[in-house]
Protein backbone atom coordinates (compact mmCIF):
# COMPACT_ATOMS: atom_id res chain seq x y z
CA UNK A 1 0.00 0.00 0.00
CA UNK A 2 1.97 3.06 -1.24
CA UNK A 3 3.51 4.78 -4.33
CA UNK A 4 7.13 5.38 -5.17
CA UNK A 5 8.90 8.26 -6.47
CA UNK A 6 11.13 6.91 -9.86
CA UNK A 7 12.08 9.78 -10.78
CA UNK A 8 13.31 13.11 -8.99
CA UNK A 9 11.79 16.24 -9.37
CA UNK A 10 13.12 20.00 -9.03
CA UNK A 11 11.34 20.96 -5.63
CA UNK A 12 7.99 18.44 -4.93
CA UNK A 13 7.43 18.36 -1.36
CA UNK A 14 4.23 16.87 0.73
CA UNK A 15 2.75 20.15 2.09
CA UNK A 16 -1.26 20.66 3.67
CA UNK A 17 -2.43 24.32 4.84
CA UNK A 18 0.16 25.63 7.26
CA UNK A 19 1.53 25.08 10.85
CA UNK A 20 -0.29 27.70 13.10
CA UNK A 21 0.83 28.53 16.47
CA UNK A 22 4.13 28.69 16.42
CA UNK A 23 5.68 31.83 14.80
CA UNK A 24 6.04 33.32 18.48
CA UNK A 25 9.41 30.68 18.28
CA UNK A 26 10.23 32.29 14.47
CA UNK A 27 9.13 28.97 12.91
CA UNK A 28 6.47 30.37 10.36
CA UNK A 29 3.41 28.50 8.66
CA UNK A 30 5.09 27.05 5.29
CA UNK A 31 2.38 24.87 3.59
CA UNK A 32 0.27 25.03 0.29
CA UNK A 33 1.40 27.96 -1.79
CA UNK A 34 -1.46 27.85 -3.79
CA UNK A 35 -4.13 27.06 -0.79
CA UNK A 36 -7.29 26.66 -3.05
CA UNK A 37 -5.57 24.27 -5.32
CA UNK A 38 -4.29 21.93 -2.58
CA UNK A 39 -7.51 21.68 -0.89
CA UNK A 40 -9.38 21.28 -4.30
CA UNK A 41 -7.60 18.44 -4.59
CA UNK A 42 -8.43 17.04 -1.42
CA UNK A 43 -12.79 17.96 -1.51
CA UNK A 44 -12.43 16.46 -5.10
CA UNK A 45 -12.36 13.05 -2.97
CA UNK A 46 -14.00 13.90 0.12
CA UNK A 47 -11.19 13.98 2.22
CA UNK A 48 -10.62 16.49 5.22
CA UNK A 49 -9.33 20.08 3.05
CA UNK A 50 -6.27 20.34 5.45
CA UNK A 51 -4.94 16.41 4.75
CA UNK A 52 -1.66 16.03 3.35
CA UNK A 53 -1.34 16.35 -0.74
CA UNK A 54 2.17 16.49 -2.47
CA UNK A 55 2.96 19.93 -4.03
CA UNK A 56 4.89 19.48 -7.35
CA UNK A 57 6.94 21.99 -9.32
CA UNK A 58 8.10 21.48 -12.74
CA UNK A 59 10.52 19.59 -13.99
CA UNK A 60 8.15 17.21 -11.77
CA UNK A 61 8.52 13.87 -10.35
CA UNK A 62 7.63 11.00 -11.89
CA UNK A 63 5.03 8.51 -9.91
CA UNK A 64 4.66 4.66 -9.86
CA UNK A 65 1.64 3.46 -7.92
CA UNK A 66 2.01 0.13 -5.98
CA UNK A 67 -1.61 -0.66 -4.94
CA UNK A 68 -4.95 0.11 -6.15
CA UNK A 69 -6.24 4.13 -5.39
CA UNK A 70 -7.90 7.03 -6.37
CA UNK A 71 -6.43 10.49 -6.85
CA UNK A 72 -6.98 13.96 -8.25
CA UNK A 73 -4.57 16.51 -10.05
CA UNK A 74 -5.37 20.66 -9.11
CA UNK A 75 -3.76 23.37 -9.75
CA UNK A 76 -1.12 24.21 -12.68
CA UNK A 77 -1.23 21.83 -15.88
CA UNK A 78 2.03 20.35 -16.60
CA UNK A 79 0.40 17.55 -19.11
CA UNK A 80 0.18 15.05 -16.64
CA UNK A 81 -0.55 11.42 -18.24
CA UNK A 82 -0.48 7.99 -16.44
CA UNK A 83 0.71 4.82 -18.49
CA UNK A 84 1.39 7.67 -21.58
CA UNK A 85 -2.29 8.14 -21.43
CA UNK A 86 -3.16 12.15 -20.95
CA UNK A 87 -5.37 12.54 -18.06
CA UNK A 88 -7.44 15.53 -17.12
CA UNK A 89 -6.42 18.41 -13.76
CA UNK A 90 -9.81 18.25 -11.35
CA UNK A 91 -11.09 15.19 -11.66
CA UNK A 92 -10.69 12.24 -9.75
CA UNK A 93 -8.81 9.34 -11.23
CA UNK A 94 -8.50 5.52 -10.23
CA UNK A 95 -5.63 4.07 -10.43
CA UNK A 96 -4.26 0.23 -10.60
CA UNK A 97 -0.81 -0.99 -9.39
CA UNK A 98 1.84 -0.16 -11.48
CA UNK A 99 0.24 2.92 -12.98
CA UNK A 100 3.03 5.65 -13.83
CA UNK A 101 2.21 9.74 -13.10
CA UNK A 102 4.23 11.55 -15.38
CA UNK A 103 4.02 15.45 -16.01
CA UNK A 104 5.21 16.11 -19.63
CA UNK A 105 5.44 20.15 -20.27
CA UNK A 106 4.06 23.45 -18.45
CA UNK A 107 0.67 24.41 -20.01
CA UNK A 108 -0.35 26.78 -17.41
CA UNK A 109 0.64 27.86 -13.96
CA UNK A 110 3.55 27.28 -11.42
CA UNK A 111 2.35 24.23 -9.31
CA UNK A 112 0.27 21.54 -8.93
CA UNK A 113 -1.45 19.14 -5.92
CA UNK A 114 -1.71 15.02 -6.12
CA UNK A 115 -4.27 14.15 -3.14
CA UNK A 116 -4.17 10.24 -2.60
CA UNK A 117 -7.59 8.96 -1.25
CA UNK A 118 -5.93 6.14 1.23
CA UNK A 119 -3.50 9.19 2.42
CA UNK A 120 0.24 9.52 2.50
CA UNK A 121 2.19 8.34 5.99
CA UNK A 122 4.53 11.13 6.30
CA UNK A 123 5.40 13.23 9.48
CA UNK A 124 3.14 15.38 11.63
CA UNK A 125 5.58 18.27 13.05
CA UNK A 126 3.86 20.81 15.41
CA UNK A 127 0.45 19.25 14.03
CA UNK A 128 0.75 19.64 10.41
CA UNK A 129 2.20 17.85 7.70
CA UNK A 130 4.26 20.80 5.80
CA UNK A 131 7.10 19.96 5.04
CA UNK A 132 9.58 22.53 6.26
CA UNK A 133 12.97 22.41 4.56
CA UNK A 134 15.05 24.95 6.58
CA UNK A 135 14.19 22.98 9.82
CA UNK A 136 14.42 19.65 7.91
CA UNK A 137 11.07 18.13 9.25
CA UNK A 138 7.93 17.87 8.81
CA UNK A 139 6.01 16.06 5.70
CA UNK A 140 8.57 13.11 3.77
CA UNK A 141 11.81 13.16 6.18
CA UNK A 142 12.06 16.88 6.06
CA UNK A 143 12.93 17.20 2.52
CA UNK A 144 12.01 17.39 -1.25
CA UNK A 145 10.98 13.75 -2.47
CA UNK A 146 13.24 11.60 -4.15
CA UNK A 147 13.74 8.68 -6.43
CA UNK A 148 13.02 5.40 -4.56
CA UNK A 149 11.31 6.97 -1.83
CA UNK A 150 8.21 5.15 -1.04
CA UNK A 151 5.47 6.68 0.52
CA UNK A 152 3.12 4.65 2.38
CA UNK A 153 -0.27 5.05 2.27
CA UNK A 154 -2.56 5.65 5.76
CA UNK A 155 -5.74 4.07 5.09
CA UNK A 156 -7.10 0.70 3.99
CA UNK A 157 -9.83 0.84 1.30
CA UNK A 158 -11.02 -1.23 -1.13
CA UNK A 159 -11.21 0.61 -4.75
CA UNK A 160 -11.48 -2.11 -7.11
CA UNK A 161 -15.33 -1.63 -7.69
CA UNK A 162 -14.35 2.45 -8.57
CA UNK A 163 -11.62 1.25 -10.92
CA UNK A 164 -13.64 -1.79 -12.32
CA UNK A 165 -11.28 -3.80 -15.35
CA UNK A 166 -9.46 -0.83 -16.13
CA UNK A 167 -5.75 0.21 -15.20
CA UNK A 168 -6.77 4.01 -15.17
CA UNK A 169 -10.42 5.39 -14.83
CA UNK A 170 -11.49 9.34 -14.67
CA UNK A 171 -14.38 9.51 -12.34
CA UNK A 172 -17.56 11.05 -13.66
CA UNK A 173 -17.33 14.06 -11.42
CA UNK A 174 -15.15 17.25 -11.16
CA UNK A 175 -14.86 20.87 -9.91
CA UNK A 176 -16.18 23.88 -11.67
CA UNK A 177 -14.22 26.71 -9.83
CA UNK A 178 -10.74 25.84 -11.10
CA UNK A 179 -7.45 27.77 -11.40
CA UNK A 180 -8.16 31.26 -12.41
CA UNK A 181 -5.13 32.98 -14.60
CA UNK A 182 -6.08 36.30 -14.34
CA UNK A 183 -3.62 38.87 -14.10
CA UNK A 184 -5.20 41.61 -12.06
CA UNK A 185 -4.22 40.96 -8.27
CA UNK A 186 -6.16 42.38 -5.55
CA UNK A 187 -4.74 43.84 -2.35
CA UNK A 188 -5.48 46.00 0.89
CA UNK A 189 -3.73 48.79 1.79
CA UNK A 190 -0.18 48.18 4.46
CA UNK A 191 0.40 50.04 7.49
CA UNK A 192 3.16 52.27 5.61
CA UNK A 193 1.30 52.69 2.62
CA UNK A 194 1.22 56.47 3.20
CA UNK A 195 5.06 56.48 3.63
CA UNK A 196 4.74 55.99 -0.84
CA UNK A 197 4.27 59.47 -2.62
CA UNK A 198 1.50 60.10 -4.30
CA UNK A 199 3.17 58.93 -7.47
CA UNK A 200 4.25 56.17 -6.43
CA UNK A 201 0.56 55.51 -5.06
CA UNK A 202 -0.90 55.86 -8.51
CA UNK A 203 2.02 53.39 -10.21
CA UNK A 204 1.70 51.18 -7.77
CA UNK A 205 -2.01 51.10 -8.95
CA UNK A 206 -1.76 51.63 -12.76
CA UNK A 207 2.00 49.73 -13.45
CA UNK A 208 2.42 46.24 -14.42
CA UNK A 209 5.10 44.66 -12.59
CA UNK A 210 7.01 41.36 -13.35
CA UNK A 211 7.26 38.39 -11.45
CA UNK A 212 11.30 38.30 -11.54
CA UNK A 213 13.71 35.36 -11.89
CA UNK A 214 14.25 35.60 -7.68
CA UNK A 215 10.55 33.82 -6.82
CA UNK A 216 10.54 30.91 -4.92
CA UNK A 217 8.27 29.88 -1.86
CA UNK A 218 9.59 31.99 0.31
CA UNK A 219 8.94 35.37 -1.75
CA UNK A 220 8.22 36.94 -4.72
CA UNK A 221 10.62 39.95 -6.12
CA UNK A 222 8.97 42.12 -8.63
CA UNK A 223 10.74 44.43 -10.98
CA UNK A 224 9.05 47.44 -12.29
CA UNK A 225 9.45 50.97 -11.90
CA UNK A 226 10.82 52.21 -8.67
CA UNK A 227 8.60 53.19 -6.25
CA UNK A 228 9.63 56.37 -3.88
CA UNK A 229 8.87 57.04 -0.39
CA UNK A 230 8.57 60.42 1.25
CA UNK A 231 9.96 59.17 4.82
CA UNK A 232 12.77 56.93 5.77
CA UNK A 233 12.43 55.88 9.10
CA UNK A 234 13.67 52.52 10.45
CA UNK A 235 11.37 50.19 11.69
CA UNK A 236 11.88 47.74 14.47
CA UNK A 237 11.16 44.44 13.45
CA UNK A 238 7.68 42.99 13.79
CA UNK A 239 5.37 40.53 11.55
CA UNK A 240 4.96 39.78 8.43
CA UNK A 241 2.37 37.57 6.72
CA UNK A 242 1.80 35.41 3.37
CA UNK A 243 1.25 38.12 0.69
CA UNK A 244 2.88 40.92 2.39
CA UNK A 245 4.03 43.13 0.16
CA UNK A 246 7.58 44.78 1.27
CA UNK A 247 9.37 47.70 -0.24
CA UNK A 248 12.75 47.49 -0.32
CA UNK A 249 15.56 50.06 -0.16
CA UNK A 250 15.36 50.23 -3.62
CA UNK A 251 11.91 50.69 -4.37
CA UNK A 252 11.14 47.30 -5.50
CA UNK A 253 8.97 45.15 -3.97
CA UNK A 254 9.02 41.88 -2.54
CA UNK A 255 5.78 39.89 -1.81
CA UNK A 256 6.44 37.10 1.08
CA UNK A 257 4.86 33.78 0.04
CA UNK A 258 4.05 30.26 1.88
CA UNK A 259 7.82 30.35 3.61
CA UNK A 260 8.43 34.07 4.70
CA UNK A 261 10.49 34.65 8.00
CA UNK A 262 7.66 35.15 10.97
CA UNK A 263 8.92 38.67 10.94
CA UNK A 264 10.36 41.68 8.88
CA UNK A 265 11.82 45.37 9.20
CA UNK A 266 10.48 46.78 5.61
CA UNK A 267 7.43 49.29 5.06
CA UNK A 268 4.44 46.98 4.23
CA UNK A 269 2.72 49.23 1.45
CA UNK A 270 -0.15 46.35 0.39
CA UNK A 271 -1.17 42.64 1.36
CA UNK A 272 -2.47 40.62 -1.61
CA UNK A 273 -5.57 39.41 -0.31
CA UNK A 274 -6.09 35.57 0.74
CA UNK A 275 -8.75 34.99 -1.38
CA UNK A 276 -5.81 35.94 -4.09
CA UNK A 277 -2.89 34.47 -3.17
CA UNK A 278 -3.72 31.09 -5.35
CA UNK A 279 -3.91 33.41 -8.08
CA UNK A 280 -0.29 34.52 -7.08
CA UNK A 281 1.04 31.18 -6.12
CA UNK A 282 0.65 30.40 -10.17
CA UNK A 283 2.68 33.00 -11.24
CA UNK A 284 5.84 31.92 -12.88
CA UNK A 285 9.04 34.68 -13.46
CA UNK A 286 8.49 37.02 -16.57
CA UNK A 287 4.51 37.00 -15.74
CA UNK A 288 3.45 40.49 -15.52
CA UNK A 289 0.68 41.64 -12.87
CA UNK A 290 -1.23 44.69 -12.19
CA UNK A 291 -2.54 45.00 -8.64
CA UNK A 292 -5.79 46.61 -7.90
CA UNK A 293 -6.94 48.16 -4.20
CA UNK A 294 -10.31 46.61 -2.50
CA UNK A 295 -11.52 47.17 0.95
CA UNK A 296 -10.93 44.95 3.47
CA UNK A 297 -14.55 43.78 4.01
CA UNK A 298 -14.99 42.84 0.30
CA UNK A 299 -11.20 40.99 1.34
CA UNK A 300 -12.76 39.19 4.03
CA UNK A 301 -16.05 38.24 1.79
CA UNK A 302 -14.03 36.57 -0.75
CA UNK A 303 -12.35 34.21 1.29
CA UNK A 304 -15.47 33.27 3.28
CA UNK A 305 -17.20 32.77 -0.04
CA UNK A 306 -13.89 30.67 -1.46
CA UNK A 307 -14.24 28.03 2.02
CA UNK A 308 -18.10 27.74 1.81
CA UNK A 309 -17.54 26.42 -1.94
CA UNK A 310 -14.81 24.14 -0.83
CA UNK A 311 -16.35 22.97 2.11
CA UNK A 312 -19.53 22.50 0.06
CA UNK A 313 -17.85 20.26 -2.12
CA UNK A 314 -16.03 18.34 0.06
CA UNK A 315 -19.37 17.20 1.87
CA UNK A 316 -20.81 16.20 -1.76
CA UNK A 317 -17.74 14.21 -3.23
CA UNK A 318 -17.56 12.57 0.28
CA UNK A 319 -20.82 10.93 -0.37
CA UNK A 320 -19.81 10.54 -3.97
CA UNK A 321 -16.82 8.60 -2.90
CA UNK A 322 -18.77 6.60 -0.12
CA UNK A 323 -15.88 5.23 1.96
CA UNK B 1 1.47 52.55 38.87
CA UNK B 2 -0.33 51.46 35.57
CA UNK B 3 1.23 53.52 33.01
CA UNK B 4 -1.24 54.14 29.78
CA UNK B 5 0.40 53.21 26.69
CA UNK B 6 -0.29 54.64 23.28
CA UNK B 7 -1.14 52.09 20.13
CA UNK B 8 -2.43 52.02 16.96
CA UNK B 9 -4.57 48.56 15.83
CA UNK B 10 -4.37 48.07 11.92
CA UNK B 11 -4.66 45.15 9.69
CA UNK B 12 -1.60 42.90 8.79
CA UNK B 13 -3.44 41.10 5.55
CA UNK B 14 -7.29 40.35 5.47
CA UNK B 15 -6.44 37.60 8.66
CA UNK B 16 -4.34 38.99 11.17
CA UNK B 17 -4.11 42.20 13.14
CA UNK B 18 -1.40 43.94 14.49
CA UNK B 19 -1.53 45.88 17.97
CA UNK B 20 1.72 48.49 17.59
CA UNK B 21 2.76 50.70 21.26
CA UNK B 22 5.19 52.79 19.55
CA UNK B 23 8.23 51.89 16.54
CA UNK B 24 11.38 51.65 19.45
CA UNK B 25 13.20 48.75 21.41
CA UNK B 26 12.16 49.71 25.20
CA UNK B 27 12.07 46.87 27.63
CA UNK B 28 9.32 48.30 29.14
CA UNK B 29 6.80 48.18 26.33
CA UNK B 30 8.54 44.75 25.23
CA UNK B 31 7.14 43.45 28.72
CA UNK B 32 3.56 45.37 27.78
CA UNK B 33 3.65 43.22 24.74
CA UNK B 34 4.78 39.55 26.40
CA UNK B 35 2.13 40.17 29.05
CA UNK B 36 -0.80 41.19 26.51
CA UNK B 37 0.64 37.91 24.26
CA UNK B 38 0.61 35.77 27.67
CA UNK B 39 -3.43 36.89 28.50
CA UNK B 40 -4.27 36.09 24.87
CA UNK B 41 -2.11 32.86 24.94
CA UNK B 42 -3.68 31.45 28.19
CA UNK B 43 -7.26 32.78 27.12
CA UNK B 44 -7.39 30.46 23.94
CA UNK B 45 -9.68 32.23 22.39
CA UNK B 46 -12.14 30.26 19.44
CA UNK B 47 -10.98 32.86 16.74
CA UNK B 48 -7.48 33.01 17.12
CA UNK B 49 -4.90 31.21 15.21
CA UNK B 50 -1.26 32.36 15.99
CA UNK B 51 0.45 35.19 17.93
CA UNK B 52 3.25 36.83 17.07
CA UNK B 53 5.15 39.06 19.90
CA UNK B 54 7.47 41.90 18.61
CA UNK B 55 10.03 44.65 19.70
CA UNK B 56 6.90 46.66 20.29
CA UNK B 57 4.08 45.19 18.33
CA UNK B 58 1.70 41.92 18.79
CA UNK B 59 0.14 40.65 15.80
CA UNK B 60 -3.05 38.48 15.97
CA UNK B 61 -3.47 35.83 13.43
CA UNK B 62 -7.39 34.79 13.32
CA UNK B 63 -9.88 32.51 11.46
CA UNK B 64 -12.20 35.00 9.06
CA UNK B 65 -14.58 32.12 8.23
CA UNK B 66 -15.15 31.24 11.72
CA UNK B 67 -15.54 34.68 12.84
CA UNK B 68 -18.07 35.06 9.85
CA UNK B 69 -19.90 32.34 11.29
CA UNK B 70 -20.52 33.93 14.66
CA UNK B 71 -20.90 37.12 13.13
CA UNK B 72 -23.98 39.22 14.25
CA UNK B 73 -24.52 43.12 12.55
CA UNK B 74 -22.20 44.82 9.83
CA UNK B 75 -19.28 44.44 11.43
CA UNK B 76 -15.71 42.94 9.34
CA UNK B 77 -13.84 40.04 10.57
CA UNK B 78 -11.07 42.80 11.81
CA UNK B 79 -13.64 45.13 13.60
CA UNK B 80 -14.39 42.23 15.70
CA UNK B 81 -11.36 41.29 16.44
CA UNK B 82 -10.28 44.98 17.15
CA UNK B 83 -12.98 45.58 19.16
CA UNK B 84 -12.09 42.70 21.14
CA UNK B 85 -8.08 43.87 21.28
CA UNK B 86 -9.34 47.47 22.33
CA UNK B 87 -10.25 46.79 25.94
CA UNK B 88 -7.29 44.59 26.51
CA UNK B 89 -4.44 46.42 25.10
CA UNK B 90 -5.42 48.93 27.60
CA UNK B 91 -5.90 46.74 30.86
CA UNK B 92 -2.54 45.55 33.13
CA UNK B 93 -2.01 42.18 32.70
CA UNK B 94 -0.56 39.58 35.07
CA UNK B 95 3.27 39.26 33.90
CA UNK B 96 4.43 35.78 33.92
CA UNK B 97 6.81 34.51 36.37
CA UNK B 98 10.38 35.60 35.71
CA UNK B 99 12.64 32.57 34.64
CA UNK B 100 15.92 31.53 35.45
CA UNK B 101 19.17 33.49 33.36
CA UNK B 102 19.53 31.09 30.85
CA UNK B 103 23.76 30.74 30.52
CA UNK B 104 25.35 30.34 26.86
CA UNK B 105 28.45 29.30 26.29
CA UNK B 106 30.42 30.88 23.91
CA UNK B 107 33.76 30.23 21.78
CA UNK B 108 35.31 33.71 20.58
CA UNK B 109 38.23 31.83 19.11
CA UNK B 110 38.92 33.59 15.73
CA UNK B 111 38.13 30.07 13.70
CA UNK B 112 34.23 30.34 15.13
CA UNK B 113 34.65 34.35 14.38
CA UNK B 114 34.83 35.41 10.83
CA UNK B 115 34.31 38.96 12.09
CA UNK B 116 36.09 38.87 14.92
CA UNK B 117 39.57 40.62 13.37
CA UNK B 118 37.26 43.24 11.68
CA UNK B 119 35.48 44.23 15.21
CA UNK B 120 38.62 44.92 16.83
CA UNK B 121 40.36 47.16 13.71
CA UNK B 122 36.71 48.90 13.79
CA UNK B 123 36.44 49.60 17.27
CA UNK B 124 40.11 49.86 17.91
CA UNK B 125 40.01 47.07 20.77
CA UNK B 126 41.66 43.63 21.42
CA UNK B 127 39.21 40.27 21.26
CA UNK B 128 39.81 40.47 25.22
CA UNK B 129 37.89 43.70 25.63
CA UNK B 130 35.33 42.73 22.66
CA UNK B 131 35.01 39.48 24.48
CA UNK B 132 34.38 41.22 28.05
CA UNK B 133 32.29 43.25 26.85
CA UNK B 134 30.05 40.98 24.96
CA UNK B 135 29.88 38.68 27.75
CA UNK B 136 29.24 41.38 30.74
CA UNK B 137 25.61 42.23 29.76
CA UNK B 138 22.39 40.31 30.88
CA UNK B 139 20.60 39.88 27.74
CA UNK B 140 17.43 39.85 27.27
CA UNK B 141 14.71 37.76 24.09
CA UNK B 142 13.06 40.84 22.88
CA UNK B 143 11.44 38.27 20.39
CA UNK B 144 11.98 35.31 17.73
CA UNK B 145 12.07 35.80 13.63
CA UNK B 146 13.84 35.25 10.80
CA UNK B 147 14.85 31.02 11.38
CA UNK B 148 12.77 29.48 13.53
CA UNK B 149 14.45 29.34 17.34
CA UNK B 150 16.31 32.92 16.26
CA UNK B 151 15.98 34.72 19.48
CA UNK B 152 16.80 39.05 19.23
CA UNK B 153 18.35 39.98 22.31
CA UNK B 154 19.56 43.64 23.53
CA UNK B 155 20.86 45.72 24.31
CA UNK B 156 24.49 45.61 23.10
CA UNK B 157 27.01 47.80 24.76
CA UNK B 158 26.89 50.89 23.14
CA UNK B 159 30.73 50.67 22.61
CA UNK B 160 30.28 47.32 20.21
CA UNK B 161 27.52 48.44 18.37
CA UNK B 162 28.62 47.99 14.36
CA UNK B 163 26.27 47.72 11.18
CA UNK B 164 24.95 45.38 9.48
CA UNK B 165 27.62 43.74 6.97
CA UNK B 166 27.45 44.92 3.60
CA UNK B 167 27.23 41.84 1.64
CA UNK B 168 25.46 39.36 3.65
CA UNK B 169 27.27 35.91 4.18
CA UNK B 170 25.50 33.11 1.76
CA UNK B 171 26.83 30.60 4.99
CA UNK B 172 26.55 31.38 8.49
CA UNK B 173 27.35 28.29 10.46
CA UNK B 174 24.61 27.26 13.06
CA UNK B 175 25.74 28.33 16.39
CA UNK B 176 26.89 31.09 15.10
CA UNK B 177 26.74 34.30 17.86
CA UNK B 178 26.19 37.56 15.74
CA UNK B 179 26.00 41.54 16.72
CA UNK B 180 24.12 44.67 14.92
CA UNK B 181 23.12 47.47 16.35
CA UNK B 182 21.66 47.11 19.63
CA UNK B 183 21.07 43.39 19.19
CA UNK B 184 22.91 40.27 19.30
CA UNK B 185 21.47 36.82 18.48
CA UNK B 186 22.09 33.31 17.31
CA UNK B 187 21.74 31.47 14.21
CA UNK B 188 19.94 28.47 15.06
CA UNK B 189 20.73 26.50 11.64
CA UNK B 190 23.06 27.49 8.30
CA UNK B 191 21.80 30.35 6.67
CA UNK B 192 22.71 33.29 5.27
CA UNK B 193 23.34 36.45 7.22
CA UNK B 194 24.08 39.58 7.68
CA UNK B 195 25.13 40.49 11.04
CA UNK B 196 28.81 40.49 12.02
CA UNK B 197 29.88 37.11 13.87
CA UNK B 198 32.08 37.32 17.09
CA UNK B 199 31.93 33.39 18.46
CA UNK B 200 30.05 30.08 17.95
CA UNK B 201 28.35 28.02 20.98
CA UNK B 202 27.94 24.47 21.00
CA UNK B 203 24.29 24.53 22.36
CA UNK B 204 21.76 23.44 20.34
CA UNK B 205 19.41 26.58 20.01
CA UNK B 206 17.01 24.72 17.51
CA UNK B 207 16.36 21.09 18.01
CA UNK B 208 13.53 20.00 15.95
CA UNK B 209 13.12 16.43 17.73
CA UNK B 210 12.40 18.19 21.16
CA UNK B 211 8.84 18.31 21.60
CA UNK B 212 9.74 22.45 22.41
CA UNK B 213 12.47 22.83 19.60
CA UNK B 214 13.94 26.35 21.20
CA UNK B 215 16.19 27.26 23.65
CA UNK B 216 15.04 30.91 23.78
CA UNK B 217 11.42 32.06 24.63
CA UNK B 218 10.26 35.92 24.20
CA UNK B 219 11.13 37.42 27.43
CA UNK B 220 14.19 34.70 28.67
CA UNK B 221 16.98 36.31 29.82
CA UNK B 222 20.23 35.30 28.79
CA UNK B 223 23.94 35.58 30.07
CA UNK B 224 27.02 34.36 27.68
CA UNK B 225 30.44 33.20 29.17
CA UNK B 226 33.56 32.27 27.27
CA UNK B 227 34.96 29.47 26.60
CA UNK B 228 37.77 27.85 24.38
CA UNK B 229 38.17 25.90 21.97
CA UNK B 230 38.84 22.97 23.62
CA UNK B 231 35.69 23.22 25.97
CA UNK B 232 34.17 23.64 22.70
CA UNK B 233 35.25 20.47 21.26
CA UNK B 234 34.59 18.79 24.42
CA UNK B 235 30.90 20.22 24.88
CA UNK B 236 30.05 18.85 21.38
CA UNK B 237 31.40 15.50 21.83
CA UNK B 238 29.31 15.20 25.36
CA UNK B 239 26.09 16.18 24.08
CA UNK B 240 26.30 14.03 20.34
Amino acid sequence: MSLRITRTGILDTVQDTGRFGFQHLGINPGGAMDRFSAQLANALLGKELHDAVMEIHFPAAEILFESPTVITICGADFSPAINNQPVPLHHPIAVNTNAVLQFRHVEQGARCYISVLHGLDVELWLGSYSTNLKAETGGWKGRILKRYDQLPFKKNYDVSALLGDKEVHVLPWKANDTVDTRNEIECILGSEWSWLTREAQQAFQNNWFLVSSNADRMGYRMSGAALEVNRADQLVSSAAGFGTIQLLPDGQMIILMADHGTTGGYPRIAHIISAHLPLLAQKKPNNSIRFKITPLEAAEKKLVVQKKYLQQLQIACKFKMNF
Amino acid sequence: MNIYHPYTIFPLGDGALTIDFGNIISEELNQKVLDFYHHLKNSQHPFITDLIPAYSSLTVLYDVAAIYQHLEGDNSAFETMANIMEGMAVAKHQPEEKKEIIHVPVCYAFDFAPDMEYITREKNMDATDVIRLHTEPLYRVYMLGFLPGFAYMGQVDHRLQLPRKKEPRLHVVAGSVGITGKQTGIYPLQSPGGWQILGRTPLKVFDNQLSDPVLFHPGDTVKFYSISEDEFTDYQNRHS
